[in-house]
């Protein structure tokens, strides 16, 4: 027996569990072996790869944190340059921390400058590689390391950054949202991503067992809540308008995701805190008008 | 036989220089004194001149971490910066050297801020002095163009494989007005053979680049790259004499002398106040003062031999700096000079001059001040350990 | 064996880490429940749930941290973790 189905092999340090390595394998089943692939720091880049070791079955770069679309965009530039472009996809898959706050502006660059090549974000809300700290993606309310709740908090005050709006006001020609736990929407988001030429976006809804609080077999069901209560709207853009919305049958209310998530959990004590509660459903409520989602 | 040169400014001589190198893949970002070598490099793609990738990037930051995933994807890589730009570039720097790409770059010498200061000092390249990047210094135009396919042929031996910085002062150099002769083609050619590297990112050979390493190996990839720098140091003067056969022109190698050989007092310094302390020699030798000069070529690798050979007839050591390690007092040439005779035989008395900053100019006089206090010093009148010359003396 | 310093890693070479070992829960897979679905190797985070010629999946045990969410997802709770007998 050949050991793992996956281009990304096993024996990576990924937690039990772990929703960046199920993001990095479905980014591999889709792509297959003819791509290069360039990670930023973070969990994924970090576990995949402890020296003398690799878990990556195709040519993969680690550059630094907030590099990644530009290193990306220089392997796509050589490619062309030495006439070895060809099919090959060049992609650069990345946490949210990378993304949303220390990459932005060079995955700005990379996308004004056309390059043809796909950045995927790996949303697991906080810097998990870290210690669970907040980010630009960490939601409203969630109780993160530099975010915690307490007396006077209940979590994180700001709302979540809209990446896909950013990266769509960037003229790219595909930008799609996809979940960890509907694994065959993804890997057809990232291939129909990575078919399109030019900078092309997939923003990946990750839930994380140790940074989000719950147990190791729950990271497909606790997506699926994410999903089916609104709080992480699929849709894919094309050209800047939305032209696919995956619907929701029956939502949930946003209790259902919040209850099963311990960095949620000071909102459900004896004191509760109704008022903010209302405030995740009301985001809730918004993706699914904006995105016509019911 | 016809005359070659042509006046051209000196970083069009640099782009030329770069241009013939064929590089694959340039990035560029403008900032000032640099930006006169990617403007007439995007002259040369616009006009068909160059078949490369030509990247108008967001950033020096962007600039260097696309030459990284370039370079290693097999793309011989070139930019220019400067100063601040550097700067940003620094956290990237040490990771094209960690990773061992031989990515090359011309470094324009500026000051940094603040204050916010655009004219030439060398403070920006010294500052990164321990990223592990090669750096070579150049007296003036011809030198700044002609380093370029040095550096190349280099930072790609298979045994040096470190990214390189080709300095050259600016304005003083970057927008001077000089006769050069603009490189050949095809003796360019004949010089610098293709970029081959062992290891690319290749779906057919599929590597991982750049991984974590714990502490029972990330010392061993730092004292490879120290072994690299020992190989470059011997690989500098190979390639300075190997050019020289197909070019005909020659700077030295890691060092240079002048007037060197009986000369009691002996100057260091790099770059293009090279030229000035040269006229002053020739000027002071009229008067029967026994002065010389050293020439450091390399800073990095330090080429604390041949150093060393150079100094063996010195009385004393005047090392001339453009940056200041500030609470050292001491510029690097000077710290570093005395600390590679520490542990000799040689007993030469080392002082410092730190000069040229922000762009002051250092004219012929504020040499000849500096040589009339290393002869106080020979008398042991007046120790200087480490001082600014040319200090303004209406400052409250 | 002499450690070789490169720039450069073998793609896969992972595999000679067997997390199998970090395993404190083993999912067992019942043949009899299985509908031969392929959820179970479709969510495995270490990709080492294989599709056998009879159809059936089986996980290498060599690899398998015991997350959980095989059993977690199949739709036939053909899948049980039992606590790991060491």
């Amino acid at each position: 027996m050949s050991a793992g189905i996956s281009l990304l092999a096993p024996g990576h340090r990924g937690c039990a569990g772990c929703c960046d390595a199920l993001a990095g394998r479905f980014l591999l089943d889709a792509l297959g072996k003819d791509c290069i692939v360039v990670s930023p720091t973070g969990c994924l880049e970090v576990f995949t790869t402890p020296y003398p070791e690799s878990a990556w079955g195709v040519p993969w770069i680690h550059s630094l944190f907030e590099n990644a679309a530009a290193v990306a965009s220089g392997v796509e530039a050589a490619l062309k340059a030495l006439g070895r472009k060809n099919n090959t996809k060049v992609v650069s898959i990345g946490g949210d921390g990378a993304t949303l706050d220390i990459g932005l502006q060079a995955i700005s660059g990379a996308f004004e400058r056309g390059h043809d090549f796909t950045y995927v974000c790996v949303d697991n809300e906080a810097y998990m590689n870290t210690g669970v700290q907040r980010s630009g993606a960490t939601p409203l309310y969630a109780s993160t390391t530099t975010s915690p709740s307490g007396r006077k908090s209940h979590g994180n005050p700001l709302h979540k950054k809209n990446m896909p709006a950013i990266m769509a006001a960037h003229g790219s020609p595909y930008v799609a949202t996809a979940s960890v736990s509907y694994a065959p929407d993804l890997m057809k988001k990232i291939k129909r991503a990575a078919e399109i030429e030019g900078p092309t976006y997939v923003h990946i809804h990750a839930p994380c067992c140790t940074g989000w609080g719950f147990d190791s077999s729950k990271t497909i069901e606790v997506g699926k809540l994410a999903v089916e209560t609104a709080m992480w709207p699929m849709y894919e853009m094309e050209n800047g308008e939305v032209t696919k919305v995956r619907r929701i049958k029956d939502r949930k209310p946003v209790e259902e995701y919040l209850k099963v998530q311990k960095r949620f959990k000071h909102l459900f004590t004896k004191d509760g805190a109704r008022e903010e509660v209302k405030k995740i459903q009301e985001i809730a409520d918004w993706n699914a008008k904006h995105f016509g989602l019911e | 036989m016809k005359n070659r040169m042509t006046v051209v400014e000196g970083s069009y001589a640099v782009a030329h220089a770069a241009k013939v190198c064929r590089p694959n893949v340039i990035s560029a970002y403008p900032i000032t004194p640099q930006t006169h070598i990617v403007e007439d490099l995007s002259q040369f793609v616009a006009d068909g001149e160059i078949d490369c990738e030509y990247m108008n990037v967001e950033s020096e930051f962007s600039a260097i971490s696309a030459l990284i995933g370039a370079s290693a994807t097999g793309a011989r890589t070139f930019s220019s910066t400067t100063s601040q730009g550097l700067a940003l570039m620094h956290e990237a720097l040490f990771n094209a050297s960690g990773m061992r790409l031989p990515i090359v770059m011309t470094v324009v010498n500026r000051a940094l801020s603040a204050p916010i200061n655009i004219w030439n000092d060398q403070q920006d390249s010294i500052s990164q002095r321990d990223t592990g990047w090669i750096q070579l210094y150049a007296e003036d135009v011809q030198e700044s163009a002609d380093m370029t396919p040095q550096i190349f042929k280099l930072a790609e031996d298979k045994d040096v494989l470190l990214p390189a910085m080709s300095c050259m002062d600016g304005f003083i150099l970057s927008h001077v007005y000089e006769p050069v002769i603009l490189l050949e083609q095809d003796l360019t050619d004949e010089f610098l053979p293709g970029f081959e590297p062992e290891y690319i990112l290749d779906p057919g050979n599929p590597m991982s680049f750049g991984a974590f390493a714990d502490p029972t190996t990330y010392t061993e990839f730092r004292y490879r790259q120290e072994e690299a720098m020992g190989v470059a140091l011997k690989k500098i003067e190979e390639i300075a004499s190997e050019f020289n056969d197909i070019y005909g022109r020659y700077y030295g190698g890691l060092v240079d002398g002048y007037m060197l050989d009986d000369a009691e007092i002996v100057i260091m310094a790099m770059g293009s106040v090279i030229g000035t302390i040269k006229d002053t020699i020739d000027m002071l030798r009229k008067e029967n003062i026994s002065i010389g000069l050293l020439k450091v070529r390399s800073f990095r690798p330090f080429p604390a031999d041949a150093i060393k050979a150079a100094l063996k007839n010195a009385k004393l050591v005047v090392t001339l700096d453009k940056n200041i390690s500030i609470g050292k007092n001491e510029g690097a040439l000077c710290t570093e000079v005395k600390a590679c005779l520490h542990n000799t035989k040689l007993r030469v008395p080392v002082i410092g001059f730190m000069l040229g900053h922000g762009g002051r100019d250092i004219p012929i006089g504020t040499i000849v001040n500096i040589v009339d206090k290393a002869k106080a010093a020979m008398r042991n009148d007046s120790f200087i350990e480490s001082e600014f010359a040319d200090l303004r003396e209406d400052m409250e | 064996m002499p450690l070789v310093i490169k720039t450069v890693v073998k793609p896969g070479s992972t595999i000679v880490n067997k997390t199998g070992a970090w395993r404190s829960f083993k999912p067992i897979f019942d043949r009899e429940l299985c509908s031969k679905c392929g959820i179970c190797a479709m969510y495995c985070p270490e990709a080492v749930v294989y599709k056998l010629e009879s159809g059936y999946y089986d996980p290498d045990y060599d690899f398998c941290k015991g997350c959980g969410i095989c059993a977690n997802e199949c739709p036939r709770k053909a899948i049980t973790m039992i606590l790991e007998e060491k």
